[in-house]
């Protein structure tokens, strides 16, 4: 019960302090200072039920602001055949998806990690996998295969939360990556 | 007092004709397969269809509903692509499942299509319905 108590106050007070952070997750304000870093890793956490539902049974929700909006409509015009899947909806709730999806999407994130990911993207293409997008493979072009493809807990770069522990909610810190079978990665 | 209330309407509907469901929402479906033709469920028969192996080309060129769910409808499943922990499927294991009448349709509709390469009849629905709702060993 004390320990309990302990914990809560613990959780309560961590989250008044990253609280202020992820809000004013911008350019402006924070400087180099070590919080704005780790916030600047991140991009927003995804908040609506219906894509945590409809979006996230199969894998993880992926964060809104991962994509842009040409990939986005892109990925919901055939949901049918989906990277191999059926993932069909009824017409209300995949109007509501899209409209959620358009409107946090990479291109109209603040986020910086949203920023560079859409940056990267050249303006004639509209990759459909995240892992596809140049500034995403530069990031990762250190990892060899053999923890991604050849790691059974891992299997693709398409698994995020496979080693980014905390990929639901759209942080992608380095502290926060733990690589099944091999441990944490810092460098 | 809810449950009872189930109870209640459960034995009501059973009396009607099909079986003693844990859920309005199975009750329900049920009573609309009945309309569409499916009077009766074999659990047996939803038994059979949900380990039976389904050929395909391509990636996964061997499908079953066991593919993701596995036999043990009371254990955990991972989806065969992205690894993805699935809940269990049995209503005894998992009181979340059938309990959602637009979800199960869904559901039945994608896993259906990928599985087997075309929709399940309302036959096939009622079966695996009877099966999932009591997945006794035949
Ligand atoms: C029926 C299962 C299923 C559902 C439902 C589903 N997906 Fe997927 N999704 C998959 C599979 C399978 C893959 C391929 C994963 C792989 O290659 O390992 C995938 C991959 C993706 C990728 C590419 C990830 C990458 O960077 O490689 C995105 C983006 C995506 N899904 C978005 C969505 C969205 C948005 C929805 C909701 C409209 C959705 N998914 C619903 C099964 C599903
Ligand atoms: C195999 C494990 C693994 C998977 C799967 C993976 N990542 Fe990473 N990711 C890493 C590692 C390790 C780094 C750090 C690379 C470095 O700094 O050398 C990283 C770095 C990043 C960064 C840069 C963070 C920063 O601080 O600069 C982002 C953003 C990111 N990953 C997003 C994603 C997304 C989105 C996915 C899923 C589509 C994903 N990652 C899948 C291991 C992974
Ligand atoms: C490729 C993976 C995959 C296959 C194969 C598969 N399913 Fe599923 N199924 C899922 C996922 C993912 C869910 C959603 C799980 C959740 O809500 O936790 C699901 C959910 C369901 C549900 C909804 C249950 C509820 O009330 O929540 C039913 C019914 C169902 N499946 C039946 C079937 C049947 C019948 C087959 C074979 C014809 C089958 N599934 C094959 C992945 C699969």
């Amino acid at each position: 019960m004390k320990s309990t108590l302990a914990i809560t106050a613990i959780i309560f007070t961590i989250g008044f302090v990253t609280l202020p952070v992820v809000m004013s997750d911008s350019d402006y304000g924070w400087g180099k200072d070590e919080e704005y870093d780790r916030s600047s890793t991140g991009v927003a956490a995804i908040s609506n039920p219906v894509y945590k539902e409809e979006c996230g049974s199969c894998h993880m929700a992926y964060p809104a602001g991962l994509l842009p909006a040409r990939s986005w409509t892109r990925l919901m015009a055939d949901l049918e055949n989906h990277f191999g899947d059926n993932a069909e909806l009824d017409a209300a709730t995949h109007q509501s998806i899209s409209k959620f999806l358009l409107a946090n999407s990479a291109d109209q994130s603040n986020y910086r990690r949203s920023r560079k990911l859409n940056n990267s993207i050249r303006l004639a293409d509209a990759p459909l996998r995240i892992s596809a997008i140049p500034y995403f493979r530069h990031e990762h072009d250190e990892i060899p295969e053999r923890l991604v493809s050849g790691n059974a807990e891992v299997k693709s770069f398409s698994h995020c939360n496979a080693c980014h522990t905390k990929a639901e909610q759209g942080s992608f810190n380095e502290h926060d990556i733990h690589i099944p079978g091999y441990g944490r990665w810092d460098d | 007092m809810k449950t009872h209330i189930l109870v209640t309407v459960s034995l009501l509907f059973s009396s009607a004709s099909i079986t003693l469901a844990n859920s309005e929402a199975m009750d329900t479906l049920l009573q609309t397969y009945a309309a569409q033709g499916a009077a009766t469920t074999n659990a047996e028969q939803g038994k059979r269809l949900w380990v039976k192996t389904y050929q395909n080309k391509g990636e996964f060129s061997e499908r079953s509903c066991t593919s993701c769910h596995t036999q043990d409808l009371t254990a955990p499943g991972k989806h065969a692509k992205t690894g993805k922990i699935i809940k269990s499927m049995s209503p005894s294991s998992n009181p979340e499942r059938l309990t959602d009448i637009k979800k199960i349709e869904k559901w039945f509709k994608r896993n259906c299509k990928w599985t087997m390469g075309r929709e399940c009849t309302v036959q096939e629905k009622a079966n695996f319905l009877a099966y999932i709702d009591k997945p006794t060993n035949f």
